[in-house]
């Protein structure tokens, strides 16, 4: 047993990491757009879904490259969550009616499902997949183990993690990164010193619903995608978020690894249709003995 | 056609009920509840394990059993989440109804799997015509809904669900008055659920067949949309909502379909889009409902005299 486990383990640690850091980036979309707009947005999943598409009509039905087809995958998703949050989301987290706040929340979810049908209106519900070059997977012994990578693997973990570096610069170093901050931080000081909520609130869709498109495609390349690719990773992408810290960017990093490699010890001991249950009990773990998460504020 | 009719009554009856349910927690304690289907498939699937997959009880220890059981799974969805903000029993509701969802469709010694579980047993199924056997149900169904409707009319005029009102609008002020806020929080959730659940396992007798692709987040927007669209926090329009919505489902299954030169895939697309939709709509323009709550009004006395 102790010995399967040791055979297996460093196997499975890479393969979360790789998940985890694909993961990263719609988990930084999401915790992103809590931490600037305060209500979870549910149309992570079919932001996903929509960037998994726009990428797969570049690559496949325009022949595009990879990495040309994930600007497409970035841009298409972050128009649509900027036009949800402007025309659908927007007007309904402003009306103090007796629904409250929580409305808005309850909208994403329709939304959600409204998106992912006009998704299914157009490609069906076939299985779709992109037009990759197939490599074989290079092989390492480590004297105790085998390990597998396949090269598609590295390549999407390495755009993966070129993108993260990217918003890090962003956020750390420009001045519209640096407001963004100071709004998620302190909405009411960000006012008086003269920034303007609104385009905060409008970059923040824009750029979170992006990074979640870019993370739904990242997700596709690695198997073949359908109108309910986005829906079935949003169960990890909230527990990566909620792990890390809701609200907290990069608490959503080390949440999605953590919770990408949690999911993937998992098959050690549980059967593998079970690796997005993982995440929720990883949630009430976290609920339960600290709500704000690894890197997060308080939560309550 | 007739039958037709009577089968679109039960199913709004079940609706009316699930509304109900939510209005509980929704309408009266203000707590978001994302997972609502999660909730009716632990009814449906308790009930159908015990009467027929595992053990052969009568159908109303099937009800019950539902019953208790979806309520625990509220007690426990809330227990960890209330003294949260309502964004984490959002997102925690959520996941419970994909998880509710993943178990049933991978313990398959347990639930059968994704083949669902068959021959679920109903009063008389077998031994009337199916019309009478719809007619029977109809009346059960009926009178379940009363029985709830009643049950959440007392619960909403009596002084706990007093509480949970002033909980709903402000919970800092209900505990500054003494109330125990987590408490009411936890067990109006449970009480929810148990609504829901019990709902679930009447669908679970009637359809006879339960599957986990039957308990999509589909069935909570239906559920929210009946609430929202009747009046959140009154009890009459949870259940006249749930009649639209079921009016307008089924509506939409004949205009859909009309359409020239829709394949079948598109005509559910369109139809779950027009669901969705109207939600949002509703939620926009109508947020109160077709029958909003009172709130009776005590001037403030004039500071002069």
């Amino acid at each position: 047993m102790l010995s399967h486990i040791v055979e297996e383990l460093p196997q499975l640690v890479v393969n979360g990491l790789v998940v985890g850091t694909i993961l990263a980036l719609p988990a930084i979309g999401f915790t992103a757009i809590y931490a600037v707009l305060r209500f979870p947005n549910f149309t992570v999943a079919s932001h996903a879904t929509m960037g998994a598409y726009a990428g797969f009509v570049a690559n496949v039905w325009l022949g595009l490259p990879i990495v040309p087809s994930l600007a497409l995958a970035f841009l298409i998703p972050a128009l649509s969550g900027l036009l949800c949050d402007e025309v659908v989301l927007k007007p309904l987290r402003r009306s103090s009616a007796a629904t409250g706040p929580m409305a808005a929340a309850i909208a994403a979810v329709a939304l959600t499902i409204a998106l992912e049908n006009v998704i299914r209106f157009v490609f069906g519900n076939d299985l779709r997949g992109y037009d990759l070059p197939v490599y074989r997977d290079w092989r390492f012994d480590l004297g105790f183990a085998f390990l597998r990578i396949g090269p598609q693997q590295v390549e999407n973990a390495a755009i993966s993690l070129a993108v993260m570096t990217a918003v890090f610069l962003f956020l750390a170093f420009t001045r519209t990164g640096k407001m963004m901050r100071a709004v998620a931080d302190n909405p009411t000081l960000a006012s008086i010193k003269g920034i303007n909520a609104e385009t905060v609130a409008r970059l923040a869709s824009l750029i979170g619903m992006g990074l979640v498109g870019v993370g739904g495609m990242l997700l596709g390349l690695d198997t073949s995608i359908d109108p309910l690719t986005g829906f079935r990773a949003v169960l990890t992408v909230f527990a990566a978020a909620v792990v890390g810290g809701l609200g907290s960017i990069p608490g959503a990093v080390v949440g999605a690894i953590a919770v990408g490699i949690g999911e993937e010890l998992s098959l050690l001991v549980l059967d593998a249709s079970y690796r997005t249950a993982v995440g929720f009990v990883a949630i009430l773990v976290v609920l339960t003995f600290r709500p704000r998460g690894i890197l997060g504020e308080r939560a309550y | 056609m007739e039958n037709y009719l009577v089968a679109m009554a039960v199913f709004a009856a079940l609706y009316g009920m699930m509304a109900l349910g939510l209005n509980v927690i929704w309408g009266m304690a203000g707590m978001i509840n994302l997972g609502l289907v999660g909730f009716m498939a632990v009814g449906a699937y308790t009930s159908a394990l015990v009467t027929v997959r595992h053990a052969t009880w009568p159908m109303w220890a099937g009800v019950l059993a539902a019953t208790a059981v979806s309520s625990l799974a509220g007690a426990a969805v809330a227990r960890i989440t209330a003294r949260l903000k309502g964004d984490y029993l959002a997102i925690v509701t959520l996941g419970f109804s994909e998880v509710v969802r993943l178990v049933a469709s991978n313990e398959i010694r347990f639930t059968n799997g994704t083949d669902g579980i068959s021959a679920i047993p109903g009063p008389f199924r077998g031994q009337v015509a199916p019309a009478t056997f719809n007619l029977i149900y109809l009346g059960l169904a009926a009178a379940a809904l009363l029985l709830v409707f009643l049950l959440c009319q007392r619960l909403r005029h009596s002084p706990y669900g007093r509480v949970l009102r002033a909980i709903r609008d402000d919970d800092q002020v209900a505990a500054v008055a003494g109330k125990p806020v987590l408490r009411f929080k936890t067990e109006a959730f449970a009480i929810g659920a148990a609504i829901t659940g019990f709902a679930g396992a009447l669908y679970a007798h009637y359809n006879a067949y339960i599957a986990p692709e039957g308990f999509v987040p589909l069935i909570t927007i239906y559920i929210v949309l009946a609430l929202t669209a009747g009046g959140t926090g009154t009890n009459t329009g949870a259940v006249v909502g749930a009649a639209l919505v079921v009016a307008f489902m089924e509506g939409t299954r004949f205009v859909v379909a009309a359409i020239p030169g829709l394949a079948a895939v598109q005509v559910a697309a369109v139809r779950e889009f027009l669901i969705a939709a109207l939600l949002i709509l509703v939620l926009r323009y109508r947020p109160r409902g077709l029958f909003p709550e009172h709130h009776r009004r005590y001037p403030i006395p004039d500071e002069r005299r």
